[in-house]
């Protein structure tokens, strides 16, 4: 069944440039993502991880194959409908610059509802404010909060509307271990406690021992999968791929 | 380094077509001036040339009241019939003959109206025959006193042929004529310069146009074979002695256009004001553009630091930018300028009906003045950018390029001590010695002052105007942009407020004057219906005398009181006096306070004049008419110069040796009882055969001589539309520029569902709020200054203070309507940015 699915890739391809400039990011990705798993993405720099998410995402077109957010097809939707499909449906945490400078914490974590001209639900907001513990730097903006503040910021944006599913692309990539470990136990909580859907995409494998899956890229092609992953078993499969390589 | 430079130039080219744009336009308005001016300039040198070219040497009598081109009409003294003989019996004159040419005769065409000019005379004449230029086009020269002819350009104005009877209005009421005769001028041409001209015979022209027979106003003497021109002119001036002036052709024609040409050099200077305005206004974008080029290139200025170039190279570098673009711009603006001029001569020629322009010539002034102009300003207002990107430390090459947010306080305390310097100017210029000068550095400097003020005002206006539009969230996201960064928001109004602020401030004066005048009309004039054309050109209508008489006729009349007008020596020095038929009448019709009525040797006079002048009751005064001999008068009254319409009042005797002999106003007062719309229908039938002339109720003639002011008005809403105009360039750069700076965030706010509609009214609300934000600010200086103006007049009568609430409320209007305009390019822009590339870009 489609419906249990939160995000689905079918046989994807992405293609950039022409002739000798042409460059196959992806070849045949079909991956599908449970609802309420927590998921990392990982493999060796330029195998297509921002791609692939790009492409489950909505922000970018693939060359070919189908993708499915919820029961949506987002493959061949006009901009206004992805538009939507983005500001309803998905959650964003990227690496950085994630908040707009001109807005409190607190207005950048309710901008989704506020363009959609919707309410934020009182009881989930008290909710993901208590879990993002930011108490009183709500109100202070982007460049008075340290970097680990402003990605628990990021992360209570994406959470706010509650997306079928957040896309985050190395969150913690420019964070300390301990602000990481914050953040990551935060995104943990949420897929356990509120059964929220999360992709992340990260090259550190401790990271990758707080989701439920990993999924291994290499080269535009998935090679290999983990379920329950610790950090050790993560290395290991590191490792192994790299003799492949 | 100047590699570099010339580099980032063209890198940035896009961006710098919107601030080179600014210098175009305005180095446009200075070539186009230029060029219109010495075109025009030449165009009256062939005209005059030509026009004068049948003429040896002209003798005319010295005029006896000078009045230059500017301040009116020179009246021609007549000469002596007999003095035609006296020159014809000089050695060497070949012939000599009496030449009536004088302005002022208007032929009513067949609808039944004047034939109106736009600027060129309406010569009445004699016929003394065809000369080299003219020829005839159908009939003949008239040779009874009832038979006129008349130049092709009259005849097709007119509609009128051969065999038609036609009405003339000169000096003499209305007369009838016959049409028998047409000519034209060579190469095809209707007429000389559009001149409308209308021959009678001698006597006929002698009565029609100077009111007497047997005088003439000039004299043409042709050499005799084998003399010169000027050996000719000499012999007849020493005949003649010194009461003449005797000049060749030559001399007239360059006399002429060099009085042309005066006129020519205070519209040139006129429009030159204009585009200094324009300039100014684009020097506050210039400034802003560099600004953020400086801005954005903080990281590359600070690497060429950090590899050794010096804060001398760096100011170079940007000045050298600045430098090419002010060229590139000042050589473009000066190929549009040549466009304009020529479009400007030719708008013209076809306005003045007939003037034949010169080929258009681009001279050295317009050349030099627009390189000069150009590149000066690009590189002055480029300095304080440059200085500031000399002390980027090196070390910002490795910081991130957040601009951090200096404090406003230093720009605020010198734009407080700048305004106050201005608005001290201003003052002194106002109240102390009336010096334009000063007024116009004053307003310049406030303008400045205020500019440096503006970023500290915009925090809570932008704010506040921004609070209107916080109702969408695009609009709050503009709004907050806006206020992003006071000091580009306001450079980028202050720019608009430049041209707001002159056009309410110009609004502001000459409203108050018009209402002041209007005022003081209907409270001090008590005359219900007054007679009159329109009293605005350097010519105004006639009517016949004899109306003044019938009116008083009509049942339910008071008074009636005729105006004449004219400018007099007195005691040596000319004034603009009025001459009246009944002193005593007028006041009555005026309501003044009673005067006598005037005997044809005595005057009364204001006390003001009296005051100035030295004058009192019993005080013997020496008059010169533009004709005749001098005369004396008693001051035998004096009065209130506001109760009386006029300062300076002669008996009707005077009027015969006035230019104009007719009434141009008269005043009817009603008897108790009468109504307005009894008499005056009785009273327009008595000018119904002057179709210059009209009666009408008091508030419509005052009306009707105000509206004169409307027009001025409009002129300056038109010439510094230019200036506003680059003020709305700034506005799209600015905006142009910030959704490039921005790119990362608004590839971030579509990533997070802002969708494309949104985004491009997020852009439009940021530059709503900057364009009102500038009209805001204009229209307060402007009103400011107007209201400063109004008072330093006060004691010149100028009571009230009129505000142009409907104005201003358009201009605001305006100003939001320029805001979506302004955002279209640049909201679409960002509504076109790919998403992911937004938020990779850095
Ligand atoms: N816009 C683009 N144009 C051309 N090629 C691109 C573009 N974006 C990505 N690529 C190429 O596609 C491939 C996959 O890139 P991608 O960014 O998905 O890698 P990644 O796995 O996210 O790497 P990293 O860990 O460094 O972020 C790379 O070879 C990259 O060079
Ligand atoms: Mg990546």
């Amino acid at each position: 069944m489609i419906g249990t699915k939160a995000a689905r890739a079918d046989d994807v391809w992405k293609v950039y440039g022409k002739e000798e400039a042409r460059v196959v990011a992806l070849r045949g990705v079909s991956a599908s993502f449970e609802r309420g798993k927590f998921t990392a993405i990982m493999g060796p720099s330029g195998s297509g991880k921002s791609t692939l998410m790009h492409c489950l995402a909505g922000l970018d077109t693939v060359t070919r194959g189908t993708v499915h957010i919820g029961g949506t097809e987002v493959t061949g939707l006009n901009d206004k409908a992805l538009t939507k499909l983005r500001r309803d449906r998905v959650g964003f945490i990227f690496q950085q610059f994630n908040l707009l400078p001109t807005l409190t914490a607190a207005e950048n974590i309710r901008l989704p509802l506020d363009i959609a001209g919707k309410k934020p639900d009182p009881q989930w907001w008290d909710t993901v404010i208590g879990t993002v513990g930011l108490g009183d730097r709500l109100n202070h903006r982007p460049s008075q909060l340290s970097g680990g503040q402003q990605q628990r910021v990021a992360c209570a944006r994406a959470l706010m509307s509650r997306p079928d599913v957040i896309f985050a692309d190395e969150p913690t990539g420019n964070l300390d271990s301990k602000a990481g470990a914050e953040i990551l136990a935060f995104l943990r909580s949420s897929v356990l406690e509120h059964g929220q859907t999360i992709v992340m995409v990260t090259h550190d494998p401790v990271a990758a021992s707080y989701t439920d899956r990993v999924v291994f890229l290499a080269d535009g092609e998935i090679v290999a999968e983990l379920e329950n992953p610790t950090p050790e078993s993560v290395l290991e499969q590191m490792k192994a791929g790299e003799v492949l390589v | 380094m100047l590699r570099a430079t010339l580099k980032s130039l063209l890198a940035r080219k896009l961006r710098l077509v919107l601030s080179g744009l600014a210098v175009v336009l305005g180095v446009m308005f200075v070539a186009g001036a230029f060029v219109t001016t010495d075109t025009l300039g030449r165009t009256f040198d062939k005209l005059f040339a030509e026009g004068y070219s049948q003429v040896d040497v002209a003798v005319t009598a010295k005029p006896k009241v000078a009045v230059s081109e500017m301040e009116g009409e020179q009246i021609l003294t007549p000469l002596p019939a007999s003095l035609v003989d006296q020159v014809a019996a000089v050695p060497g004159v070949a012939k000599a003959t009496g030449v009536i040419s004088d302005d002022g005769a208007r032929v009513i065409g067949s609808d039944g109206k004047v034939v109106t000019s736009y600027g060129p005379p309406r010569i009445g004449m004699n016929w003394v025959g065809t000369d080299d230029l003219m020829q005839m086009r159908s009939g003949r020269g008239p040779e009874k006193d009832n038979e006129i002819a008349v130049n092709e350009a009259v005849a097709k104005a007119a509609g009128i042929k051969v065999g038609d009877q036609v009405g003339v209005l000169t000096q003499l009421p209305k007369q009838t004529f016959t049409l028998v005769g047409v000519w034209g001028y060579t190469n095809d041409r209707d007429s000389i310069g559009g001149v409308q001209e209308v021959a009678f015979t001698t006597p006929q022209a002698q009565r029609s146009m100077l009111g007497k027979t047997g005088v003439f106003t000039q004299i043409y003497a042709d050499s005799a074979d084998g003399r010169t021109s000027e050996a000719v002119r000499d012999q007849i001036a020493a005949r003649l002695g010194s009461d003449y002036e005797v000049k060749t052709g030559q001399q007239l024609a360059d006399e002429s256009s060099a009085e042309f040409k005066d006129a020519l050099g205070f519209f040139n200077n006129i429009l030159l004001g204009f585009a200094g305005v324009a300039l100014f206004v684009g020097t506050f974008l210039i400034l802003n553009t560099f600004s953020i080029i400086v801005a954005q290139r903080t990281r590359e200025l600070a690497l060429m630091r950090a590899l050794g170039a010096g804060r001398r190279q760096v100011i170079g570098s940007v000045l050298v930018e600045a430098f090419v673009i002010g060229l590139v711009a000042a050589v473009l603006g000066l190929g549009a300028g040549v466009g304009v001029g020529a479009l400007l001569v030719t708008l013209f020629g076809s306005m003045s009906g007939g003037l034949d322009p010169a080929t258009v010539g681009v001279p050295m002034a317009a050349i030099l003045s627009s390189l000069i102009v150009g590149v000066v300003v690009t590189v002055v207002a480029a300095v304080l950018p440059a200085v500031r990107a000399s002390r980027i430390s090196p070390i910002a090459a490795m910081q991130d390029v957040a601009t951090p947010d200096r404090p406003l306080t230093k720009v605020t305390v010198t734009g407080a001590v700048i305004g106050a310097a201005g608005a001290a100017l201003l003052g002194v210029g106002l109240y102390g010695n009336d010096s334009l000068w000063l007024i116009l550095g004053g307003v310049l400097v406030t303008f400045i002052g205020v500019a440096l003020l503006t970023p500290l005002i915009s925090k809570p206006v932008v704010g506040a105007l921004g609070r209107l539009f916080s109702w969408s969230v695009p609009g709050r996201l503009g709004r907050l942009n806006s206020g992003r960064n006071p000091r580009r928001t306001a450079i980028t109004a202050a720019a608009l407020m430049v041209g707001i602020a002159l056009v309410t401030g110009v609004t502001v004066v000459i409203g108050s004057v018009k209402q002041s005048i209007a005022t003081t009309a209907e409270t001090t004039v008590k005359a219900e219906i007054v007679i009159g054309g329109d009293q605005n050109g350097p010519r105004p209508p006639v009517f016949d005398e004899a109306v003044l008489a019938r009116a008083a006729a009509i049942p339910g009349v008071r008074a009636v009181g005729g105006v004449w007008n004219e400018q007099v020596l007195l005691d040596g020095e000319r004034d603009y006096v009025t001459a009246t038929d009944n002193l005593a009448k007028l006041a009555d019709a005026f309501g003044s306070p009673p005067l006598p009525a005037l005997k044809s040797d005595q005057m009364a006079v204001s006390t003001e004049v009296a005051a100035e002048r030295g004058w009192a009751v019993g005080t013997v005064v020496k008059a010169q008419m533009p004709r005749g001999e001098e005369h004396r008068y008693t001051v035998v009254a004096t009065y209130d110069e506001e109760r009386v319409p006029g300062a300076i009042m002669l008996p009707k005797a005077a009027t015969k040796e006035f230019g104009l002999t007719q009434p141009i106003v008269g005043f009817v007062r009603l008897a108790d009882g009468a109504t307005v719309s009894q008499v005056l229908p009785q009273v327009k039938a008595l000018v119904a055969d002057s179709p210059e002339v009209n009666a009408t109720d008091r508030s419509s003639f005052v009306d009707q001589q105000l509206s004169t002011f409307d027009t001025v008005i409009l002129m300056v809403q038109v010439l510094l539309g230019l200036a506003i105009l680059i003020a709305v360039l700034g506005v799209i750069n600015t905006l142009a520029l910030s959704v490039l700076e921005r790119t990362r965030e608004l590839g971030l706010l579509r990533a997070v569902g802002l969708g494309r509609a949104q985004t491009m009214r997020m852009v439009t609300v940021e530059a709503v709020v900057i364009s009102v934000f500038g009209a805001l600010l204009g229209v307060v200086v402007g009103s400011g200054l107007g209201a400063a103006v109004v008072q330093a007049l006060e004691g010149e009568g100028i009571t009230e203070l009129v505000f142009p609430w409907s104005q201003m409320a358009v201009y605001l209007g305006l100003a939001a309507l320029v805001g979506v305009l302004a955002a279209v390019l640049p909201s679409i822009k960002a509504a076109r940015l790919n998403v992911l590339a937004a938020i990779a870009h850095d």
